[in-house]
């Protein structure tokens, strides 16, 4: 939780492998991931950290379950059919499976992004403003969607926001300030 | 789901950009694949034709035209020498073999030509069914005649005068009869009749003959005139041929006999390799400069695929750093862009290398009714090996600059734009 501008988005670039720190360690299940060469930190980020953005970008040449697959492929893991519609309809967007991302709506948009976090079976996820871009049904079902299935996976699931009502929702909140200079 | 299939997805979101690179690429392919094959089927053409032949001897004339009319059966003779000359030169200790013709008719534009059976071995000419000609007026005739002229053992024809099918005189005072049918050779003998140089003689002199006989006598006009003179007919010294292949005994031939009969005789002696060459050098220039467009044309589709790629990279941008999220390597995502600049430049290459095989086969049903020359072989796999390579280093070189940028995004920044 903080104010614009303070430093949320680079702490999550942070410990999801993305930046690398000038001074400490970013340790992911017992790894120190800033001190790994570059391809082994890909590897673990891969592996280990589902990341789900403010906006859904998507790889928009590929399908809704090429997309899926393609979370997987990058690390080196093969992905089932069966895997991929399971976990779809679960999410409800079981339909889209051969559409294009530009073919859903921004609410399918989400969820898919929410599946692709998961799809690796990570051990963290990281949302980056997951919700600061819905309205507030939506912002709740999104809030409850990433809560499932991070309970479900027995995920820990972080998200670094602005949101204010977010709050009532967790346990563990973190207050970042702005150092003015 | 792999890197191939990334790329070729990529490359699929923009079919119009993809289709401009590829066909720009394939034009360029076919058109230097286009000459390849054609400069090679015209080079085998010739080499396989001249069999050896070290010399043609004819009436003087141009040399180029003797070779092309008494080797390739294409051109006019240039008129007839005489068999007494050409018996003298036998006789020269520098002369391993030669091969008499005479020549002067056709059938359904099929040249008649009288010679011996050296001819024959010469292209490796083995008769299919029936023999050689033995008596006058037999006639051994090529794969090709038999099947265009629908000719079979037994058939009797008579031939034209000249070497066009129609326009000259009839001969049908004679009529030759096929005796044999040789199997195809890939030469020049596949579009032949061949004959003793007796019934040319005797076909022709009755032929003067029967023109004497007119009043408006108009022999001074045939050029290609074979025949010997029509009122000595029995006399050796008048007799007449139209040209004859020379094999020498040594390298010394090459020196000296040329130059002697040119210079001592009223015949001309034409090496096939020299004229040969001389016809090369003056299409080079042609088949040189079409080349060099067709290399500019792949020049420039490498960097109408440069400039498709690297503006994508801006709006991939995103998604390539997305990839490198997902656990994607730096060399993962210089691969896919490097691939996708592969795969149209082989895409091209494969387009051009089908469309001019295509090409050659149509030009080639249309070469083979009309100039009766059939093309060989589709394939050279050294010359396509390196076509390939080309292309592929064109790709490469076009798409490795994105490629590095892609493969230097910054996934941070990117990520919180």
């Amino acid at each position: 939780m903080g104010p614009s501008g303070c430093g949320k988005t680079t702490l999550l670039h942070l410990m999801a492998g993305l930046l690398r720190p000038t001074k400490g360690t970013v340790s992911v299940n017992g790894i120190d991931i800033s001190s790994l060469t570059q391809s082994q930190t890909d590897q673990v980020r891969g592996r280990q950290i589902g990341i789900v953005f403010q906006r859904p970008h998507f790889i928009q040449s590929l399908t809704v379950s090429e997309n899926l697959r393609i979370a997987r492929y990058m690390n080196g893991q093969k992905l089932s059919k069966q895997e991929i519609t399971e976990l779809l309809n679960k999410l409800k967007i079981g339909s889209k499976v051969h559409s294009k991302p530009n073919e859903l709506s921004q609410g399918e948009l989400q969820r898919l992004a929410i599946a692709r976090a998961i799809i690796n079976k990570p051990s963290v996820i990281l949302a980056d403003e997951p919700t600061s871009s819905l309205d507030d049904a939506h912002c709740v079902d999104a809030l409850n969607l990433l809560r499932q299935q991070a309970e479900h996976t027995e995920t820990a699931l972080l998200i670094v926001t602005h949101d204010q009502r977010l709050l009532p929702f967790f346990s563990n909140i973190i207050q970042l300030n702005s150092v003015k200079q | 789901m792999n890197i191939f299939t990334i790329s070729y997805k990529n490359l699929k979101a923009k079919p119009l950009s993809a289709m401009l690179n590829l066909v720009l690429f394939a034009t360029g392919i076919f058109i230097i694949s286009f000459l390849l094959l054609i400069k090679n089927q015209f080079e085998s053409h010739i080499e396989k034709n001249i069999a050896g032949i070290n010399l043609v001897v004819g009436a003087k004339g141009s040399p180029l035209q003797l070779i092309l009319s008494s080797i390739y059966q294409v051109d006019y003779p240039t008129g007839n020498i005489k068999l007494a000359d050409a018996e003298k030169l036998k006789r020269n200790p520098l002369v391993k073999q030669t091969i008499p013709l005479a020549m002067g008719d056709n059938y359904q534009g099929f040249r008649i030509v009288g010679t011996n059976h050296d001819y024959a071995a010469l292209y490796k000419g083995i008769v299919d069914i029936g023999g050689l000609w033995k008596n006058d007026f037999d006639v051994t005739i090529g794969a090709k005649v038999a099947e265009t002229a629908s000719l079979k053992i037994g058939d009797h024809f008579s031939g034209i005068h000249g070497f066009m099918a129609e326009g000259g005189d009839k001969h049908d005072e004679f009529k030759y009869i096929v005796t044999g049918i040789f199997n195809e050779t890939g030469t020049v003998l596949d579009q032949l009749i061949l004959t003793n140089i007796s019934s040319v003689w005797q076909i022709h002199s009755h032929h003067h003959h029967h023109h004497d006989g007119d009043a408006d006598d108009d022999e001074g006009e045939e050029h290609e005139e074979t025949a010997g003179s029509p009122h000595h007919e029995e006399m050796d010294t008048t007799r007449e041929i139209t040209s004859l292949l020379v094999f020498y005994r040594n390298p010394m031939g090459a020196i000296s006999l040329p130059r002697n009969i040119n210079k001592n005789t009223n015949m001309q002696a034409a090496s096939p390799a020299i004229e040969m060459n001389r016809l090369y050098s003056l299409m080079g220039i042609g088949i040189q400069s079409v080349n060099l467009i067709a290399y500019v044309i792949i020049l420039i589709s490498g960097f109408s695929i440069f400039i498709s790629l690297f503006n994508s990279m801006k709006e991939r941008k995103y998604e390539l750093a997305l990839m490198r999220v997902m656990g994607g390597g730096k060399t993962k995502l210089f691969t896919i862009i490097i691939l996708e600049g592969i795969l149209i430049a082989v895409g091209g290459f494969t387009i051009g290398f089908v469309f001019s095989r295509a090409g050659i086969l149509f030009i080639s049903g249309y070469a083979e009714s009309n100039f009766h020359y059939s093309m060989g072989n589709l394939f050279n796999a050294k010359e396509d090996l390196l076509l390939l390579l080309t292309s592929i280093g064109v790709g490469l070189l076009a798409s490795l600059l994105p490629a590095l940028k892609a493969m230097r995004t910054d996934i941070s920044k990117t990520l919180s734009e």
